[in-house]
């Protein structure tokens, strides 16, 4: 294994598409990405701007055809994921890097019983037999909470409720001790009260094994508590990538702008309608040449519509695809010193 | 539920039977009145039709169906005894061959999608499901009897078996198919199956762990009934290769107006198709974990 300084996921210039009546969609198109081990990454964005994408190519679940991962480079813990067989993907998907779906109530086997879901991945990975996967799934199931663990493992997913199914799916996730955990959306179908009681879950066991995680999420909401850094993305590109405090005290995006001020917030500002971003995201199949968001932009001019905009560096750990990211980021500094005056 | 619909369509065919011309006595010559007064009597038809009716309803219920008035001292139920083992023997071994190809070309057609592999077994159903078994049953014959002669064309032996169950499975088979691989498509797009593909199963384990029992369910259904009319006889493919089965003892039971055979085989075919309409859902339960705890 090749040195990794402590990088646990490197994704560079990622292009996954797909081959469709409609056309090439390019459903990610150059994403790059650095995760280092025990941090937490948020990839927030819109519906469709390539979030699953991104993550299931990272373990190669695309379906192919229509998808392909057409250019850039997957390295997970030294190994890279892209020359490795389809066997030896499949050693890594379920032990060294785990995910968890967005909907809990279709991601279940309605077939088989928790316990044979659970059992099936500790046999495989970790050479468990039967009566030692039994009593491995049913200490998982209790470590996500699950009350009356002994009797529950015998159901079957449609006893269960949303939040008791997204738990058995952790646990699920988590059997074999991942180095890596995707979360895709693991709270946007459940209730409110039931999502935080899920990320708290997801932060304290993540907190005592050490996993690395990528939240993936379309509520900035959501990320704030939970992420050392985040990516933003859209329409298949990164917009904008910075530490989670610094993308929220001075972001450098319009785009990244508009998803902060449509976050609910309980402090103020009570009973106004929330803000949406105008418009809707853009046809990845058919974008114009220049900017993908300058349709939806308030500050949007000829340059935006006509040229590509650059991908600008504020500082090292801080990017933002827009032509005006510096004037965005001096505004955004400008907010931040008269709220602390 | 069986019950009262088995009862109705006794009734309706009792119907049928009655307004359609015609009677079982009446050859090519009018017989003297005095004749056609007599026999009237003897079979109960001078009273008035509700009472008829009311005895008719009477006997069936306690599962007596009288004497076939065509071939006299033979008992409906013996009669129906006698030749139900034909149409079972060939309706089975059609049933699993039917089973057996279909299933398996379905799952295969749909892993492979637009394969040369899906497209030639998509065709082959197309074909099989608009080829009549009148037409198919000659073609065989004609093909491995007359110019290959490989198999007898019509003799209950085992070789003899063969073209009657294929022509009669060719039908079941392709539409199985087609609903297997319609099924597993469905099935294997579903989210479930991305969990267990992202656990690090291997295709084989996913396919037949987590993927054929839910898209087998389809095929369920449409089996029941199936079963049921494989093992009553298929009239034409009987007819064909000249099998002694129920269909052919139906039919001509019906041409010769005897209404006691007629009802006893129509009672018989209705209650094994809702027997296996029965068996369906109680293998739903079996299959699909939702149905069996509510
Ligand atoms: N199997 C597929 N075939 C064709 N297009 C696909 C396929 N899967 C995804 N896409 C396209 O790729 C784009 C990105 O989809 P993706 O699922 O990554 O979005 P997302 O950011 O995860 O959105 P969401 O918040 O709705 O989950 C979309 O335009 C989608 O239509
Ligand atoms: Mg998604």
């Amino acid at each position: 294994m090749s040195e990794t300084n402590g990088t646990i996921l490197s994704v560079n210039g990622l292009k996954t598409y797909f081959q469709t009546e409609d056309g090439v969609v390019k459903a990610v198109d150059g994403i790059t990405f650095e995760l280092k081990k025990g941090e937490t990454l948020g990839i927030v964005g819109e519906s469709g701007s390539g979030k699953s994408v991104t993550n299931l190519s990272v373990m190669r679940l695309i379906p192919e055809p229509p998808g392909k991962i057409v250019a850039g480079d997957i390295v997970f813990s030294g190994i890279d994921v892209r020359a490795l067989s389809i066997d030896e993907v499949r050693k890594i998907r379920g032990k060294r890097i785990a995910m968890i779906f967005q909907d809990p109530m279709t991601s279940l086997n309605p077939f088989l019983k928790i316990s044979t879901q659970l059992m099936e991945v500790t046999r495989l990975h970790l050479g468990h037999t039967k009566d030692e996967a039994y009593a491995h799934a049913l200490k998982m199931l209790k470590l996500v909470g699950i009350p009356d663990a002994g009797t529950r493992l015998d159901e079957y997913p449609h006893q269960f409720s949303g939040g008791m199914r997204q738990r058995v799916m952790i646990a699920m996730a988590l059997s074999c001790d991942p180095e890596l955990l995707i979360a895709d959306e693991p709270t946007t179908a459940l209730d409110v009260t039931i999502q935080a009681q899920i990320l708290e879950l997801i932060k304290d066991l993540k907190a005592r094994m050490g996993t690395s995680v990528i939240l993936i999420t379309h509520d900035l909401g959501v990320v704030a508590g939970m992420t050392d850094k985040i990516i933003v993305m859209y329409a298949g590109k990164v917009f904008e990538q910075a530490s989670t405090k610094e993308l929220f005290a001075t972001p450098a995006n319009p785009y990244t702008k508009g998803l902060l001020k449509s976050v609910p917030d309980p402090a103020h500002e009570q009973g106004k309608e929330l803000y949406q971003i105008p418009g809707l995201p853009p046809d990845v199949a058919h974008l114009p040449p220049g900017c993908p968001f300058a349709e939806r932009c308030d500050r949007a001019t000829d340059l935006c519509r006509q040229q590509y905009p650059p991908f600008v560096e504020i500082n090292a750990d801080h990017h933002s695809l827009c032509h005006f990211a510096r004037e965005v980021y001096a505004e955004s500094v400008a907010e931040q010193n008269k709220q602390e005056l | 539920m069986i019950i009262p619909m088995a009862l109705l369509v006794i009734t309706l065919t009792w119907a049928l039977v009655r307004i359609a011309p015609g009677n079982f006595y009446t050859q090519e010559k009018k017989l003297p009145p005095a004749v056609e007064e007599n026999i009237k009597k003897k079979y109960g038809l001078d009273k008035p039709w509700y009472q008829q009716y009311g005895i008719m309803m009477w006997n069936v219920v306690r599962g007596d169906f009288g004497s076939s008035l065509k071939y006299e001292g033979q008992t409906v139920n013996e009669i129906i005894w006698r030749h139900f083992p034909y149409s079972a023997t060939i309706g089975i071994l059609a049933y699993v061959l039917a089973l057996l190809i279909g299933l398996t070309a379905g799952v295969i057609a749909s892993l492979k999608q637009n394969s040369i592999f899906d497209y030639g077994s998509t065709s082959l159903a197309m074909l099989g499901l608009s080829v009549p078994n009148f037409v198919l049953g000659p073609l065989l014959v004609l093909v491995f009897s007359f110019w290959l002669y490989w198999l007898p064309p019509a003799r209950w032996s085992l070789a003899g078996l063969v073209l009657p169950v294929v022509t009669l499975a060719a039908i079941y088979a392709a539409y199985i198919a087609r609903l297997t691989r319609a099924g597993m498509l469905e099935v294997m797009r579903s989210d479930y199956i991305r969990t267990a593909r992202a656990k690090g199963l291997d295709e084989k384990t996913v396919l037949l762990r987590h993927g054929l029992r839910g898209g087998i369910i389809p095929v369920v259904s449409f089996t029941g009934p199936a079963l049921a009319a494989l093992l009553a006889g298929t009239v034409v493919v009987e007819k064909v290769f000249a099998i002694p089965g129920l269909g052919n003892i139906f039919i001509q039971s019906v041409l010769n107006r005897d209404e006691p055979l007629v009802l006893g085989i129509v009672a018989f075919l209705s209650i094994l198709i809702m027997v296996f309409n029965l068996l369906v859902d109680i293998s739903y339960g079996f299959l699909d974990p939702r149905i069996r705890y509510e």
